[in-house]
């Protein structure tokens, strides 16, 4: 216990240090912990009676984690969870300091936690999970995990951990044959698309990779959740593929798209399991209609009265489906389009990925300027899909500065690689006085 | 007047192409001539953005003046004698695993147009197929085609990053990522020579291989748009398999690609 108290006190220590010299979301606190007392994890988490969820899977991790935690928390109980996107065991840590008493045992009912998939089974041998919700998989910096078939037997593997029940993806084969090699006892749910909305699957996911005839569909029951889209933003939520279960909605969120829509279909899933008969149809519906998009995930900045748009893109199936979202909305004001990719670690260092994105959606209006190291690459990309550039900027900054000046009067929307993004916004947070990274609005 | 156009539902979309690309040309619209370009296995083996290679190749062939028709080759399917370019990419194992037989089936079939001079442009996984034979970790031999005189040996590390290689056409610039570490026979002739990166095995420097009109390389970015003499080398080679007359090709304007090419070699070299 001694040991433990020592490594709250200096992973706090390490905590003020880190913001005092203006770093939100840092891992270091963390690592200072874990170097005093490796067993931190597990003592932290000791005491949490409710459960220990994991949310992982290429896709959607962050906005569908706020939006478990949103549910959750409407229903009362007290979840602690890694807000600041640094989703591995010592970003946890850090996270979890800033509520941490003396002793090192975190009070809460629940804890929720968003696991990057080469992370997660680092994390779930320190500390055994409860329950995993599993969400896609797809080609996400293959330089790190070489390999898509690979990913899929981290996430199988991180799912034979749970030692009570598995939310799955019943439309993506790569998670949904992952029911196969569970501990025995281990509940399976499921979410996935509703079957009139079928033909839409091919905005979520890679069709390409997909063998249809690999894997016979899993069979569901009236707990699992599927999504019917209504239009472009509205939609409802069956439990039971003819809704015998009961339903969520219709309902509307901040985001747009089909994919922040399954990702709400996936975190209603994965409460309704975990609140059992408490779940409350009414109040997950207004938890999810007033939660504020994670930053980057459609965050949306006021500049001088017109709406800057940041959209996270860091793999082809995200990227794509950024791109359709947007495109759906032709009625509207046409946006000014800036694309600003790096190639360091967090963004994937290669750039390949760019030709397996369509962006052809963007020929109608163009994209203003590219940005970041890959400037000219996203400018040669999008020469040959025909898309015209109106000029090529490597320097983050001074193109930032150019976009906001030409465009000043128009909507403006910039996709964005991780490193971009974060770096832009510490411009835009000084600017215009946005929360700090990791924080909510309210 | 319409035409019944069938597209074959195994196909994927490459972003970029018009509609009916995989069309023969209309009568009247074949300019300086057709050029019919196989992409081998997009399905099983085109992971890394390779189809990127076959729209850069169709879209210059088009600015050049000729006709491109993209035919997609599926397993099961036969090659066509009237094949004036190939290209290949990379894949994960199991994409290996699922094309081995159909490969097999067409050895004869590429051989013989590498042969006759038609030009193929084979990326990662599909240029260690062109070589004699793959060894496993596991000790097991995946026969190749030949068509490189050259073996790779499967390896625990994988070479992976960016690389800038001096070649015949000049610097070109990639991304690689493979463990296969691949020797080349004694008279086999490297693509390039590596500048920075790791190359064919880590050690000798070679990077990919070049013999007759047929490349291979571990280079993905994907290779040829940043690349675009690479690109045009093909298209020539292509352009005389197709027509019988030598290359006739026009202006293209490569600026972008020339700065995204020149940025990575100078934040690489230095
Ligand atoms: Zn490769």
């Amino acid at each position: 216990m001694l040991r433990t108290t020592a490594a709250v006190i200096a992973g706090k220590a390490a905590r003020v240090a880190t913001r005092l010299r203006g770093g939100g979301g840092s891992a270091f606190p963390g690592l200072v912990a874990e170097r005093v007392d490796p067993a931190f994890l597990r003592n932290a988490l000791a005491e949490v009676r409710g459960g220990i969820v994991v949310v992982s899977g290429t896709n959607g991790k962050t906005t569908t984690t706020k939006m478990l935690v949103a549910i959750l928390r409407a229903h009362g109980k007290v979840v602690f969870t890694n807000p600041t996107g640094s989703n591995f065991t010592r970003g946890v840590i850090s996270a979890m300091l800033g509520e941490l008493p003396l002793g090192g045992r975190l009070h809460a009912d629940l804890a929720v936690l968003e696991l990057d998939e080469a992370h997660a089974l680092r994390f779930a041998d320190a500390v055994a999970p409860t329950d995993a919700l599993l969400l896609n998989v797809a080609r996400d910096q293959l330089d790190r995990f070489a390999e898509i078939d690979h990913t899929a037997q981290l996430l199988a593997r991180l799912a034979g951990q749970a030692t009570r029940g598995v939310v799955l993806n019943v439309d993506d084969s790569y998670i949904s044959r992952i029911a196969d090699g569970l501990a025995d006892g281990v509940r399976v749910g499921w979410f996935g698309l509703d079957d009139s909305a079928k033909e839409r699957l091919g905005e979520l996911q890679e069709q390409d990779l997909r063998d249809a005839t690999d894997v016979a569909p899993p069979s569901t029951g009236p707990t699992d959740a599927f999504l019917t889209p209504l239009d472009a933003r509205r939609f409802e939520m069956l439990f039971g593929r003819r809704g015998e279960g009961g339903r969520v909605g219709p309902l509307e969120l901040h985001q747009r798209g089909l994919a922040a829509m399954i990702n709400a279909t996936a975190a209603t899933a994965m409460a309704r399991t975990l609140l059992g008969d408490h779940f409350v149809s009414a109040t997950a519906k207004a938890a999810l209609q007033a939660m504020a998009p994670p930053f980057g995930r459609g965050e949306v900045i006021d500049v001088d009265g017109n709406p800057l748009e940041l959209v996270l893109v860091k793999n082809p199936a995200g990227f794509t489906v950024a791109l359709g979202t947007y495109a759906a909305e032709h009625d509207e004001a046409p946006v000014a389009t800036m694309i600003t990719i790096n190639d360091l670690d967090a963004d994937g260092r290669d750039v390949s990925w760019l030709y397996d994105v369509n962006f052809e959606s963007l020929r109608a209006n163009g994209v203003a300027l590219t940005s970041g190291l890959r400037a000219w690459d996203m400018a040669l990309r999008l020469e040959y899909d025909d898309v015209t550039v109106g000029a090529v900027e490597p320097d983050l900054n001074r193109a930032l500065d150019r976009f906001l000046a030409e465009h000043r009067d128009q909507p403006k929307r910039i996709f964005c690689s991780y490193t971009t993004m974060m770096a832009m916004r510490r411009v835009l947070a000084d600017r215009y006085d946005l929360p700090e990274f990791g924080e909510d609005a309210q | 007047m319409t035409t019944a156009e069938t597209h074959d539902p195994r196909d994927l979309q490459i972003f970029g192409e018009p509609e009916r690309s995989d069309q023969p040309a209309r009568p009247g619209h074949e300019g300086k001539g057709v050029i019919n370009i196989v992409h081998l296995y997009p399905r099983e083996m085109s992971i890394y953005g390779d189809l990127g290679n076959t729209r850069c190749l169709a879209a210059r062939i088009r600015r050049h003046g000729y006709a491109p028709v993209v035919r997609q080759h599926h397993p099961g399917d036969e090659i066509a004698a009237d094949t004036h370019l190939v290209v290949g990419g990379g894949g994960q194992d199991s994409g290996q695993v699922r094309i081995g037989e159909d490969l097999a089936a067409n050895a004869d079939r590429l051989r013989g147009l590498a042969d006759d001079g038609v030009p193929m442009l084979m990326v990662c996984g599909m240029y260690q197929l062109f070589g004699r034979h793959f060894v496993t970790v596991g000790g097991a031999t995946v026969p190749g085609l030949g068509i490189f005189d050259l073996e790779t040996l499967g390896g625990a590390t994988r070479m992976i990053g960016p690389v800038v290689l001096d070649t015949e056409f000049g610097q070109i610039v990639g991304y690689e990522n493979h463990s296969g570490a691949t020797q080349l026979a004694s008279g086999a002739r490297p693509l390039g020579r590596v500048q920075h990166g790791h190359g064919n095995n880590g050690q000798d420097r070679g990077e990919g291989a070049i013999a007759g009109h047929v490349i291979g390389t571990y280079l993905h970015g994907p290779v040829l748009p940043a690349n675009p003499r690479v690109a045009d080398a093909l298209i020539g080679w292509a352009a005389q398999a197709a027509t019988g007359r030598p290359f006739e090709p026009e202006a293209i304007d490569d600026t972008t690609a020339d700065r995204a090419r020149q940025t990575q070699i100078s934040r690489l070299l230095g």
